[in-house]
């Protein structure tokens, strides 16, 4: 078993690097000691059961929550604790899918997408409006879709836009927070399908988080297994089969009994 | 002990609160001083604030005026001082019940939309997105709600006295036989310019605690639905009382 990058042979410098990353809320310990690296135009999916931390790792690499201890990277450059304009900054290279999609109510579908072009890069409306029914094409999405507001889709087209969302602005590293939840094993396949397109014709670095295995399987080249707030593996896909590590082989079966047991309460 | 530990804990709590309402205050008020200004979005807000609340302030307003006019002269005429009707009503609604009664009509419709707008967004992760889309929450969302209601409210008020006046006047007039003349010139005789400006900056200010505790409870909303519903109730509870609060320490700055 290895923490650091081994799986897809990318060369140079680490795109995402954490080293010794904690992070609690009260007496809950939800992060403990995190290492990791995401190479350069690697895909990499953090897997584990509900609340084993894996939204906050997330969170504490965008800024959204501070960790308590340890040093994020992004490119090389520390960004631990940066805050404002430089937070800004770093975040321009970012795209993220959100579990819920998590699209603007108030917004039409095209205004979504090309929200990060308008407010984020100072791109006029009417060539937003252009790029965003561009990447609406690109996820699978009519121009008729532009106009309409997010209440009005069904869950899958939610996702579509929440993925056109995070491409629209062709950013260097994709988040994907459970891209697949709630959809339907055909929609599910389809999205899976276009998380893989997308990131290969930008060229981005993606890091997910999932428990759907075969999401997992199809949209990563490594995956890491956290459980209790620690990496207990990481490795490349191809090889999660044989991982001789009982959590992974536990989680991948879904069984109930092995090392792994479901904590009834939160706290 | 269990006693005196659950004060010590209350009052924690309290200054805990207070702590973090002062600071989101700084915070907000830093935001709405620095660009980029959100100018499409702090119109929607004053639409949203003075245009669509006309109705509610209007109808509270001449009501207002319409009972004050009624039981004055219920009162007044007791010791033969019904002409001082009109200057009652007019003092009564620009000084006082305008501002009130609109600034609390107003935090029951403003500040729980607010604080349900907000705290759905938080509660879908919607606060989330627009950091990750290089947007700061406090800009886009905060700021445009603060200066909207700040920038509104006086111009409600103003509206409401005016139909506050005018509620008055009908009942004065049309069902207690006044000469219409004469309770016009009543009314403007002992009116002055300060008994309006003192009820607009209070309105001002009442515009900005609604906004500043509807962005406040719903933006730190938690929990899904039963957060945003608590969300929603205190947004509105403690708007009212800081609004009543501020009201008797905005009276006694200008008229004591």
């Amino acid at each position: 078993m290895s923490l650091e990058s081994s799986g897809n042979g990318a060369a140079g410098a680490p795109k995402i690097s954490l080293r010794g990353v904690k992070k609690a809320f009260g007496p809950k310990v939800v992060l403990n000691g995190i290492d990791l690296d995401v190479m350069p135009g690697e895909s990499l999916v953090i897997i584990g059961g509900s609340g084993t931390g894996k939204s906050v790792l997330l969170k504490c690499i965008l800024g959204l929550l501070e960790p308590d201890a340890g040093r994020i990277f992004i490119d090389g450059e520390e960004t631990t604790h940066l805050h404002g304009r430089e937070r800004e900054a770093v975040l321009r290279k970012f795209g993220m899918l959100f579990q819920g999609a998590a699209l603007f109510d108030s917004l039409p579908v095209w205004e979504n997408v090309g929200f990060g072009l308008i407010q984020g890069q100072g791109v006029g409306r009417r060539e937003a409006r252009e790029r965003a029914i561009a990447t609406l094409g690109a996820v699978g999405l009519a121009p008729e879709v532009a106009d309409l507001f997010p209440s009005e889709l069904s869950g899958g087209m939610q996702k579509r836009v929440g993925l056109a969302r995070a491409i629209c602005t062709r950013p260097d590293i994709i988040f994907f927070d459970e891209p697949t939840t709630g959809l339907d094993p055909i929609m599910s396949d389809v999205i899976n399908d276009l998380i893989v397109q997308c990131v290969k014709d930008l060229g981005a670095t993606a890091l997910s988080i999932t428990h759907d295995m075969a999401s997992a399987r199809k949209i990563s080249d490594r995956i890491a297994m956290l459980h209790k707030g620690q990496l207990v593996w990481v490795g490349p896909t191809a090889e999660i089969d044989r991982s001789g590590n009982a959590f992974v082989d536990q989680f991948i079966h879904g069984r109930a009994d092995g090392p792994i047991q479901m904590q009834i309460r939160a706290f | 002990m269990g006693f005196l530990s659950a004060i010590g804990r209350t009052t924690l709590g309290f200054l805990e609160a207070l702590g973090k309402i002062t600071l989101f205050t700084f915070m907000a008020l830093s935001h709405c001083l620095r660009p980029p200004f959100y100018l499409r979005h702090i119109g929607r807000q004053m639409v949203e604030i003075g245009y669509y609340s006309l109705p509610v302030v209007g109808l509270t307003a001449v009501f207002t005026g319409m009972v004050l006019a009624l039981q004055s002269y219920s009162g007044f005429s007791r010791f033969n001082a019904e002409s001082a009707i009109a200057t009652v009503v007019v003092l009564s609604i620009t000084r006082e019940l305008g501002p009130v009664l609109g600034g609390l009509m107003v935090a029951g419709r403003i500040g729980a939309a607010m604080a349900a707008e907000l705290g759905t967004m938080r509660v879908t992760e919607q606060v989330d997105a627009l950091t990750t889309l290089s947007t700061n929450p406090f800009k886009y969302l905060v700021a445009p709600r603060l200066i909207a209601g700040t920038a509104m409210l006086p111009l409600l008020v103003l509206v409401a006295d005016i139909i506050g006046v005018f509620g008055g006047y009908l009942v004065a007039v049309y069902r207690l036989d006044f000469n219409a003349s004469t309770y016009i010139n009543s009314t403007w005789q002992y009116l002055e310019f300060m008994d309006v400006v003192s009820g607009l900056v209070k309105a001002a200010c009442f515009g900005f605690v609604i906004s500043l505790m509807g962005c406040y409870h719903g933006y730190n909303s938690r929990g899904g639905a039963q957060g945003v519903g608590a969300a929603t109730t205190n947004a509105v509870v403690s708007a009212s009382i800081m609004i009543l609060v501020l009201n008797y320490l905005l009276t006694g700055i200008f008229f004591s």
